[in-house]
């Protein structure tokens, strides 16, 4: 086992540009390091992020962003009168992110670069059209969350590069909502999750645990930007499957996730309809 | 098998060890600086019966390497005061004990930051220590008891 620790960002990309292929960012630790005394092994290296905690954790109000640090863990959102009254769905999901241990260590960029489908904190973010900003000694690239992934665990992030900041538009929104279901309230991975925004560039619906990575509705959010009406639990259902193809696995099965989905979609989107008819 | 030397500030004191690269923060606490009041559930950080305050905040030290805490602040179970403990024994928080000092520590750290409840309820912060005995009312009672105090105080 090897562990690397850099000294500032610019060495720790150095590192990651001369040993890519054998060195695993570790930040938070609680993806990478569950169950560990089964997994270490000689051929683990890792490149500790934690002596960059002191410069990459706060998060920061820019003119037309809030700025997500590497190392920002859900905590630094709770703990943020700021970030959590501008983005109240980042406060939604980060409490429903395990429990307190977990939201302490665990960070926003280590829940993306994790890739999991049932990633909670993605959802809200691409729901908010935040980018990922990728940095190697390459240079710097920004890119849409939304495309970021390829696949199941599979993303456009190359070996040697880091997640250094998530930048999350600052718009006005009109709705916004997010729904976690799980076995539990709290330290429960989701059966399914979802959120929704609609801003000046339309309508967002993202979700988690219904394909093999987390993602946009579009077939329904191009109904909703249309200005079609939201009429059955039928209708939802038909147009979240040009997108969603859930499976059955140990914490759900196709069936509940599809129509709980498309139940929960139907009982927001008519409500949030009839907000717009009476305002 | 590789070794470093780790420097904690451990509950107040500077102290220094050789410990193996491949050290969680828990093993290091346990086998290296002899502090077994943390204990071991699950190893997967969904117990919390490993937690300890890093840097100030509640985490899992199962799921910390030894390394990252290097220079760090560390606070386990054994810095608690008897007057905290004392309190929490008032209304059964304790049964068997294996649960119990992670659910100290996490107590402990609310009552430092008692503002936290403003953002969910008392048995919704305490969802990351699991407990086979107590079914939690004991538990939350006990953290009850610590809260009124601090209030009290201040
Ligand atoms: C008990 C428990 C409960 C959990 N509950 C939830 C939950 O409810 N919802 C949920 O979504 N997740 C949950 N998780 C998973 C986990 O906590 C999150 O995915 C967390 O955000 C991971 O962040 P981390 O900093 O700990 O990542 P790490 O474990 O340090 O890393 C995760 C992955 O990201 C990579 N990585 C980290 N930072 C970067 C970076 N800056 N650039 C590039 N790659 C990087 C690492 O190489 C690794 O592949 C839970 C985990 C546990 C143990
Ligand atoms: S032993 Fe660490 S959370 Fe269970
Ligand atoms: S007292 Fe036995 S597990 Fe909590």
């Amino acid at each position: 086992m090897r562990v690397l620790t850099p000294s500032g960002l610019d060495h720790a990309l150095a590192l990651l540009a001369e040993f890519e292929s054998s060195l695993t960012p570790l930040a938070g630790g609680t993806d990478l390091l569950v169950s560990w005394p089964h997994q270490n092994s000689d051929e683990v290296g890792f490149l500790d992020l934690s002596p960059l905690r002191a410069e990459h954790s706060a998060p920061r109000l820019e003119q037309d962003a809030l700025v997500l640090s590497m190392l920002t863990t859900y905590w630094d959102v709770i703990a943020s009168e700021e970030v959590r009254t501008e983005f109240p769905l980042l406060l939604a999901a980060a409490l429903k992110v395990g429990a307190v241990q977990i939201q302490s260590a665990g960070t926003w960029a280590g829940n993306i670069a994790n890739g999991s489908p049932a990633a909670d904190g993605v959802p809200v973010l691409m729901a908010y059209g935040a980018e990922v900003v990728l940095r190697s000694t390459r240079g710097e690239v920004r890119v849409p969350l939304d495309r970021y992934y390829l696949g199941y665990k599979q993303s456009v992030r190359a070996l040697d590069q880091l997640i250094v900041e998530i930048r999350v538009p600052r718009r006005k929104r009109e709705i916004e909502w997010f729904h976690k279901v799980g076995a539990r309230f709290a330290q429960a991975i989701s059966k399914l999750g979802v959120a929704v925004t609609r801003d000046e560039t339309g309508h967002r619906v993202v979700v988690n645990s219904v394909a093999p990575t987390v993602v946009r509705c579009r077939a329904l959010e191009d109904h909703l930007d249309q200005g079609g009406k939201i009429e059955s639990v039928e209708q939802v259902r038909a147009l979240l499957s040009f997108d969603i193809a859930p499976i059955d696995d140990i914490r759900s099965t196709s069936r509940y996730r599809e129509s709980v989905l498309s139940r929960l979609l139907y009982f927001y989107l008519r409500k949030a309809n009839l907000r717009k008819a009476n305002g | 098998m590789s070794h470093f030397d780790l420097t904690l500030e451990l509950n107040g004191k500077k102290v220094t060890r050789k410990i193996p690269l491949r050290s969680r923060l828990l093993d290091a606490l346990r086998y290296d600086f002899g502090l077994t009041g943390t204990k071991e559930g699950c190893g997967e950080g969904e117990c919390g019966a490993c937690t300890v305050l890093l840097s100030g905040r509640p985490v899992n030290s199962c799921l910390v390497l030894a390394r990252q805490a290097e220079g760090c602040k560390v606070e386990t179970v054994e810095s608690t005061s008897t007057e905290t403990l004392r309190r929490l024994n008032a209304t059964g928080t304790s049964q068997c004990g294996a649960c119990t000092p992670g659910i100290v520590m996490t107590a402990r750290w609310l009552c430092d930051n008692p503002q936290t409840l403003d953002l969910m309820s008392l048995r919704e912060f305490m969802s990351g220590n699991l407990c086979r005995c107590t079914g939690y009312d004991g538990v939350l009672s006990g953290i009850e008891c610590l809260l009124d105090q601090e209030e009290g105080e201040s």
